[in-house]
């Protein structure tokens, strides 16, 4: 089966720094961390303690209120450090990795024939669970549901993104293996492989759906995805995977060891050694970006959604790329660089700047200035421009900023995620912090459901 | 630069700043700061490049786009007084005597704009002071488009009050820019034309002097004012022959005059090619929306087509394109019926609020002879529709997402 699809609104913000399809060679890393916070909503409760020995496999921490839910060291080697931060809040939880390393052994089963139980208590026991998410909330899945479709993004669209393509050229048997287990979780609903419009490299997979996107960013959302292919109800709730973590879930079948490996680009204008790399999870960074500039920034992840991380930081669970730019403290004067001037360096999807005429293919260096302070919604028709749902984002964005969780709900709040809006948020003309309204939108309901 | 931002950070601001002498006035001081500089703030949470464009380059652009408007209804204003006390006949060169028009025209608009301005950013800079936050930038449009929007001859005081009545009222009490109901610079206008109708009901729209008496055969009124005085009487009948000569070809009132804008009238308003010139830079900078404007200008043109082709009087049977030159339909069309905040908000609702702004215009324009000129009227109703058109075209998008997951279920 196989679908295709135009999106139409958005915008592909190409800047400098791009990834060149190279693997730059591996440092050796012996740090590594797992960030309890890149679950959105998760309290852990620690299985662990400082000094503790683990095998990569084993359980660091649980999901205080489903313990089903384990979370797996992505290395062996002894817990350094669990870094507590505002009200003794986990933050971090750090292991020095073991020359050798030594993995906790899983019995490797084929999903194929295994039963859809067995392939979700495997993947529990594995602490690789998390993996799997939901729409609505953007959250770990809770195993007890039955989604009504699974979800493979299979291309990132995001500025400077990974190519997933590229990163899983070696891992295709596994991906394979990742998408039988899919195929179990969805116990006869649809698995969906959201695809570049003209790539034929997920075609050797068997009994899935694979929708063609082409058009700009955001195409490769899988949020824009699911709302193409099955959009969300109330009381639905559709689960989705990282396409690389699709193929750690099929290495795990196969090998019976959790081995959480992951090729990542470095891209960014700051960053001296872009490229692909190949590491573990939890990685420190430090020996992947090298020596960065002063007044640059580094984010886990891509410009739009990821996080600022410090240069001795750790990369991001779900997060598959390390970007750096510049910071933009400078105070622009208002007749040069400012609001009056030419603006020949400032990237827009309005076209109040003279940049609009300029070649597509030209590349910017854009740094993290917000370029104006917050103000009242005044501009109408700026998200609509760069957000492809059938949903109106200002009166979505009106409806959680009042609290009125009636409204959200008629307006589609159950189908939306924080990076949907990424987009808007960098298109705003008022500066309204979009990505952190949405989120507040979705924790509100999600308490009013629980 | 580094040193004029070097000194403004080391030796002005502390004053400003918590502790200082004149720390009641940091809103003054921090309005004008990141007046002159865009600051440094860098993002703090969700996507970490944000766009060029600020509100301030917004509103920029629109002010860049009604200079057209007010260079001509400069120039116009000595153009009508002079043609008035009969020192220049309207078959004269226009560019004689430009400095003489151009000049005469300064003396009036100037003041203005000093009295709009300053009495609208004074309450905005109170308002601010008083609610802690920064200065919005709202009014550099609203206080440009006030003085464009009234006759040259009305009184300085009036234009303060009405002024002082739109931001309080039309804006302030609301919470500000991006919060109004109806257009500000529109509040002012419908502010004069209740409380001093006399001063803007069209009749004579000359600035002239104490003392100065006009040249035979000219009136200073605006073309609608005449055209009022055909209400009741039949097409084409005798009494109504001067006021018909006057929208000939060769008449005061031509189509071409009135396309160029060569005939009294509110300020800005006169020239429909200076506000097609700023549409069109409204429109290349993506500014203005062209749903509005062309819906705006579709619903004008159906009722006078309308008009026209079933006339009760000679006001009814003007030619539709004649009829939309007239008065204030484009620059209603292209800097009033566009304001973001008080227009529809959704796409499809933009079409609706466009269209009928526009279809009211003419009709209120035509039917009211109290009201000598409907865009003012019609874009303040439909201000204040505008909430409940986008409630409708939400409900639809509600009503499909209730479908489909009744289907579902």
């Amino acid at each position: 089966m196989s679908q295709s699809f135009k999106i139409r609104k958005g915008v592909d913000i190409r800047l400098q720094g791009e990834a060149g399809k190279n693997i730059n060679p591996t440092p050796s890393i012996s740090e590594f961390a797992v960030k309890p916070p890149d679950f959105h909503g998760l309290t852990p409760k620690m299985l662990v303690k400082i000094g503790e020995r683990v095998k990569a496999g084993s359980s660091l921490f649980i999901d205080k209120y489903n313990a089903k839910i384990k979370f797996a060291s992505p290395v062996s080697g002894e817990v350094t450090d669990i870094v507590r931060g505002a009200k003794r809040r986990i933050l971090e939880v750090r292991i020095k990795a073991d020359s050798t390393q030594e993995y906790e052994s899983f019995s490797s089963i084929n999903p194929q024939t295994a039963t859809r139980e067995e392939v979700i208590e495997a993947l529990l026991n594995a602490g690789m669970w998390p993996f799997v998410r939901q729409r609505p909330f953007s959250i770990v899945a809770n195993p007890e549901d039955q989604p009504k479709s699974i979800h493979v993004s299979c291309f990132d669209s995001a500025p400077l993104a990974t190519d997933i393509e590229f990163a899983l050229k070696d891992e295709m048997d596994n991906f394979a293996v990742g998408i039988e287990a899919l195929k179990k979780l969805a116990n006869g609903k649809n698995v969906n492989l959201g695809v570049r419009a003209g790539s034929s490299a997920f075609n050797t997979i068997q009994g899935v759906n694979i929708a063609a996107f082409s058009g700009p960013h955001p195409a490769g959302n899988v949020g824009v995805q699911i709302h193409k292919i099955d959009p969300i109800n109330k009381g639905e709730s559709v689960w989705y995977v990282d396409a690389q973590d699709v193929a750690n879930i099929g290495r795990m079948f196969s090998t019976g060891k959790v081995m959480l490996r992951k090729t990542i680009a470095l891209a960014g204008s700051e960053m001296s050694n872009t490229g692909y790399c190949q590491i573990t999870m939890g990685a420190h960074v430090a020996s992947l970006v090298g020596s960065l500039p002063e007044g640059t920034r580094l984010i886990s992840g891509d410009v739009l959604t990821g996080t600022q991380i410090e240069a001795n930081g750790y990369l991001g669970w779900y997060e598959n790329m390390l970007t750096a730019i510049p910071e933009g403290t400078e105070p622009q004067f208002m007749l040069t660089k400012g609001w009056l001037g030419p603006g020949l360096d400032k990237f827009s999807v309005s076209r109040a700047f003279p940049t609009w005429l300029m070649p597509k293919s030209k590349k910017w260096n854009l740094n993290t200035n917000q370029n104006g302070e917050e103000r009242a919604f005044v501009v109408t028709g700026q998200y609509e421009k760069v957000f492809p749902f059938d949903i109106y984002p200002v009166h979505l964005l009106k409806a959680i900023i009042v609290n009125d969780i009636d409204a959200m709900e008629k307006l589609g709040i159950y189908e939306v995620a924080p990076e949907d809006f990424a987009l808007c948020e960098y298109a705003c003309t008022s500066k309204i912090p979009v990505q952190s309204i949405v989120r507040k939108g979705l924790d509100v309901i999600k308490e009013e459901c629980a | 630069m580094k040193a004029l931002r070097k000194l403004i950070d080391n030796n002005i601001r502390p004053h400003f700043e918590e502790g200082g002498k004149l720390k009641r006035f940091w809103v003054v001081f921090d309005s004008l700061d990141t007046f002159a500089f865009v600051p440094g703030h860098t993002t703090h949470s969700g996507a970490h490049i944000r766009d060029g464009i600020d509100m301030k380059r917004t509103m920029m652009m629109v002010i860049i786009a009604l200079i057209p408007c007010l260079l001509f209804g400069t120039w116009n204003i000595g153009h009508q007084y002079l043609l008035g006390m009969g020192a220049v006949s309207s078959g004269d060169p226009l560019m004689s005597m430009f400095w003489e028009k151009f000049g005469w025209g300064a003396t009036r608009i100037l003041p203005l704009l000093v009295v709009s301005y300053g009495v609208g950013l004074g309450i905005e800079f109170l308002f601010a002071g008083l609610r802690k936050h920064s200065i919005n930038e709202g009014f550099l449009v609203s206080g440009m488009l006030i003085p464009l929007i009234v006759p040259a001859d009305i009184s300085l005081w009036m234009v303060g009050l009405a002024t002082a009545f739109a931001v309080v009222i039309g804006k302030e009490v609301f919470g500000g820019t991006g919060m109004n109901i109806v257009n500000v610079a529109l509040t002012a206008r419908a502010f004069l034309f209740f409380a001093y109708p006399t001063k803007i009901s069209g009749n004579v729209w000359l600035m002239a002097n104490e003392g100065d008496t006009f040249a035979d055969g000219y009136t200073g009124a605006t073309a609608m004012g005449e055209l009022a005085n055909t209400i009741g009487q039949p097409v084409g009948g005798n009494g109504t022959a001067s006021i018909r000569a006057m929208f000939s070809d060769s008449g005061a009132y031509s189509l071409w005059n009135q396309f160029v804008g060569l005939e009294p009238g509110s300020i800005g308003e006169t020239s429909a090619l200076a506000c097609l010139i700023g549409a069109a830079i409204l429109l290349f900078v993506g500014i203005a929306s062209w749903r509005v404007m062309a819906s705006f200008f579709v619903g004008g043109f159906v009722m006078a087509f309308i008009f026209n082709s079933f006339p009760a009087n000679d006001f009814m049977a003007i030619p539709p394109i004649h009829q939309l030159m007239m008065g204030g339909f484009f620059f209603g069309m292209v800097f009033m019926a566009t304001d973001p905040v008080t227009a529809a908000q959704t796409n499809t609702g933009k079409f609706i609020y466009g269209f009928f702004a526009g279809f009211f215009s003419i009709m209120i324009r035509v039917f009211n002879p109290a009201y000598p000129e409907g865009v003012m009227m019609a874009i303040l109703f439909m201000n204040v529709m505008a909430p409940m058109i986008d409630h409708y075209v939400i409900q639809a998008n509600i009503k499909k997402r209730l479908k489909r997951a009744a289907v579902a279920a």
